[in-house]
């Protein structure tokens, strides 16, 4: 670590401004020759808003003073909490199976992003204080380190440098999930008063305003009404978006950005068209205005049960029937994996349809059984590819069969379109790079780590867009959205090619009376 | 008994209860830690035989390896096969008479000698000549490695060129094995001696060190948790302490929870 030198830590974890280098592409992804403290300086800024830190219940003043010993507390609670935690901690061979496989490896080329290395930072202490050679011994033998202000430094660079999408998990002999030691590292972070800004002023926003954007009730009423007077103007039919109305049959949760961002607003549309055409009556809340949920994003098991709570009780509140979720990951991978725990059991919902529902099970449920109807050639314009988005397609399953992940998303864009290539085997269903900027880094401080992330993504549709003119790449996830369509320009490729799966659902889709009805 | 007899079969109690003892510690130890929630990597089954189904995979054929890196695949299945083989070949060193079956490897153990140190070298090598390996590997991923070669040539040397005394080497082995302990046998060499301490040294630390891996692949909660969170409720032992706990300071800090629905109710809707 001899080129850090400060010891001063406000010094080590100042965020700096760097202008995004964009990797060449050509189409293939190849493993870097490793290049040491390649992406130290690609840092994350922190939060230093003293009334949202006091919001969230985390120290306002920075680095709390006794440090170490809060530190100390927090991993041990970590260890005894989580089984995964503590067995990863243990059972690394460091056989290499995972070093190039991830992207943010491949993208930077610092060998501290290999996923073994990344997990070594907590290893190392780990071993100095929990291990019997620590206590005995101190850092002096088994690749254990003091904690001091270094190893803080490089905790919060490169903890916030891995987007938890578990492709390491995939590869690993053991199964051990870098996601799950990210996740209590930056719990252990928080704990001390290093807490970064994107992530943390989001969960400040979606506890105390409602959702991850902030929209209060009015303003998403705003955005709906100008989406219904859209649809009314392009089909002429009156398509509505009810909010809040009680006694609904579905009630549908979409992440915030869905409301106006672009292009997941997209997708709203073929939301909409979907519950119209099919005669489902359905609402979307304002209390449940956010199916996202940041708290997936460290081990903090309260604010994520939280943040998950608002979408039951206002499903209770409506006096619904069944719940339906957007298109959205890391959102999926929390309300279908981790809702049950958290707020189950559901038996009060209608039980011959899962709770929750994807919107991408229920489509294709709705075209299999003829409630809708799709017109393919609508989408003739485009040949489509599908990027699995990492938190569906390693987090949780569709379909209640252990590939429908994978199935039923491509089954929905088949029937919506004629040209769909799928991009290298390499790189999509359970083998998918992440975009880049998944869990917590979104942040446009994170640019410069975002575009290098993206990098085996954007190899991946290079091939495809030389081999089969792929002009249009669909998405479940409102991170993937968000990223790709500000990381595509930066490549040279316009950022109307991103979209949502719905969208082309929303295009293809036959409205207007049924026939014999 | 004398001193030299004394030592190797208090090094052989010794180590046997580290490596008993420390196994039944430390796997008890991870399994007191709960699984808060349900975390199979998918695709993984969505039910309780696929997913043993996919565990004996992962046992058995190393199929998550297999995905990674080949030839990383071959050597590491390699290296734990012949060291399968070759402990059953040193059963017979501990059972009297000799079981029909162990017929049926004792041949393969020996070919599975020359495997085993031929795997480990290129395990080693791995270590020195691939920068991400290498960036990565600790004092200890060397010392085991060097630890298993040493063993390893040892008992070729003592198959091959130096022999020694097997007879009365079993002779002292049952009886150490049956509690009832016996003199040094005679006959001896230095590559014995070198052989039996490396694997006791190897035993005793076997439960401290990665090589528990070997454990732990059995309860890892990627793997071995069922893909089946909808319709399968798992309960977090801990949520209702961590929840009560929660509410309990919330109290005086207003942190938590601002608004219930009531609030919200009076507050947005219209």
């Amino acid at each position: 670590m001899e080129e850090i030198t400060e010891k001063d830590i406000n010094d080590l974890l100042k965020w700096k401004k760097i202008k995004p280098e964009v990797p060449e592409l050509t189409g293939n992804i190849s493993v870097p020759k490793i290049e040491s403290w390649a992406s130290v300086d690609l840092r994350a800024q922190l939060l230093k808003q003293k009334d949202a830190l006091k919001r969230l219940g985390l120290p306002v003043d920075g680095l709390v003073p006794d440090w170490q010993r809060v530190f100390l507390a927090k991993m041990r609670e970590m260890l005894k909490k989580y089984r995964s935690v503590k067995l990863f901690m243990d059972i690394c061979v460091r056989c290499g199976a995972c070093a190039d496989k991830c992207h943010f490896f491949l993208g930077t080329k610092d060998p501290l992003n290999m996923p073994a290395a990344r997990q070594e930072l907590m290893r190392r202490v780990y071993r100095r204080y929990f291990t019997l050679s620590g206590k005995l011994f101190g850092s002096k033998l088994g690749a254990a380190d003091e904690l001091d202000e270094e190893m803080l430094a490089l905790w919060y660079i490169y903890f916030y440098q891995c987007s938890e999408c578990r492709r390491c998990s995939v590869f690993c002999p053991y199964g051990i999930d870098t996601a799950e030691i990210t996740m209590a590292a930056r719990e252990i972070l928080n704990s001390v008063g290093i807490v970064q800004k994107y992530t943390f002023e989001i969960l400040d926003k979606a506890q105390n305003i409602g959702n991850n954007l902030g929209m209060v009730p009015d303003a998403i009423r705003n955005s709906i009404e100008f989406v219904e007077e859209d649809l009314k103007e392009q089909t002429g039919l009156d398509i509505r978006i009810p909010i809040n109305a009680e006694g609904s049959e579905v009630m549908f949760v979409a992440p915030s950005a869905d409301f106006f961002a672009s292009p997941h607003i997209e997708s709203l549309y073929g939301y909409a068209k979907v519950f119209h055409q099919a005669g489902i009556s359905w609402t979307m809340s304002t209390y449940a205005s956010e199916g996202g949920n940041f708290g997936l994003f460290s081990h903090n098991y309260n604010q994520m049960k939280i943040i998950n709570k608002r979408i039951w009780d206002a499903a209770r509140e409506l006096k619904v029937r069944r719940v339906v979720s957007g298109e959205c990951g890391h959102m999926w991978r929390v309300l279908s994996s981790f809702s049950n725990t958290m707020w189950g059991p559901f038996d009060w919902l209608d039980q011959r349809y899962p709770v929750p529902q994807h919107i991408c099970e229920f489509t294709l449920d709705l075209i299999n059984s003829g409630a809708i109807r799709l017109d393919r050639t609508a989408n003739d314009d485009l040949t489509v590819t599908f990027h699995d988005s990492c938190q569906v397609a390693r987090g949780a399953e569709l379909g209640g069969s252990s590939h429908g992940q994978f199935e039923i998303p491509r089954a929905v864009i088949k029937a919506c379109a004629n040209r769909f290539v799928d991009m290298p085997a390499d790189t999509i269903r359970e083998k998918t790079y992440c975009c880049g900027a998944g869990q917590g880094l979104l942040g446009d401080d994170m640019l410069p780590l975002r575009v290098k992330g993206a990098m085996p993504r954007m190899q991946a549709l290079k091939s495809v867009k030389e081999s089969h003119n792929v002009n249009f790449l669909a998405l479940i996830c409102a991170i993937c959205k968000a990223q790709m369509s500000r990381i595509y320009p930066l490549y040279g490729y316009p950022m109307e090619e991103v979209g949502g799966v719905h969208q082309l659902v929303s295009r293809a889709i036959l409205l207007g009376q049924k026939e014999g009805m | 008994m004398t001193f030299p007899g004394l030592a190797l079969n208090m090094a052989i109690y010794f180590s046997a209860l580290i490596f008993f003892a420390g196994m039944v510690f430390r796997m008890a130890g991870w399994l007191a830690v709960p699984n808060p929630l349900k975390i199979p990597t998918t695709p993984a089954p969505v039910t309780t035989g696929g997913t043993v189904f996919r565990m004996l995979g992962e046992v058995f054929l190393f199929r998550s390896l297999w995905k990674a890196d080949k030839l990383l695949w071959a050597a590491g299945y390699i290296f734990h096969l012949s060291f399968l083989l070759i402990i059953i070949r040193h059963l017979r060193y501990f059972l009297y008479p000799l079981p029909q079956w162990f017929f049926w490897f004792s041949d393969m153990g020996v070919y599975a000698g020359f495997a085993l140190a031929a795997s480990l070298l290129y395990l080693l090598s791995r270590r020195l000549f691939i920068d991400r390996v290498s960036y990565m590997s600790n004092a200890a991923d060397y010392f085991y490695l060097l630890l298993l070669l040493l063993i390893s040539i040892t008992g070729l040397l003592m198959k091959y060129i130096f022999r020694t005394n097997l007879i009365d080497i079993k002779d002292f082995i049952l009886h150490a094995a049956a509690l009832d302990p016996v003199s040094m046998p005679l006959g001896i060499n230095i590559f014995f001696l070198v052989h039996v301490f490396m694997v006791l040294l190897l035993a005793a630390l076997f439960p401290f060190s990665k090589l528990m891996h070997a454990a732990g692949l059995f309860i890892t909660p990627t793997r071995a948790m069922v893909n089946n969170a909808r319709r399968s409720r798992h309960v977090n032992p801990w949520a209702d302490k961590e929840w009560d706990s929660m509410l309990s300071k919330a109290g005086d800090t207003e942190t938590y929870m601002p608004w219930s629905p009531e609030q919200w109710k009076e507050r947005w809707k219209k």
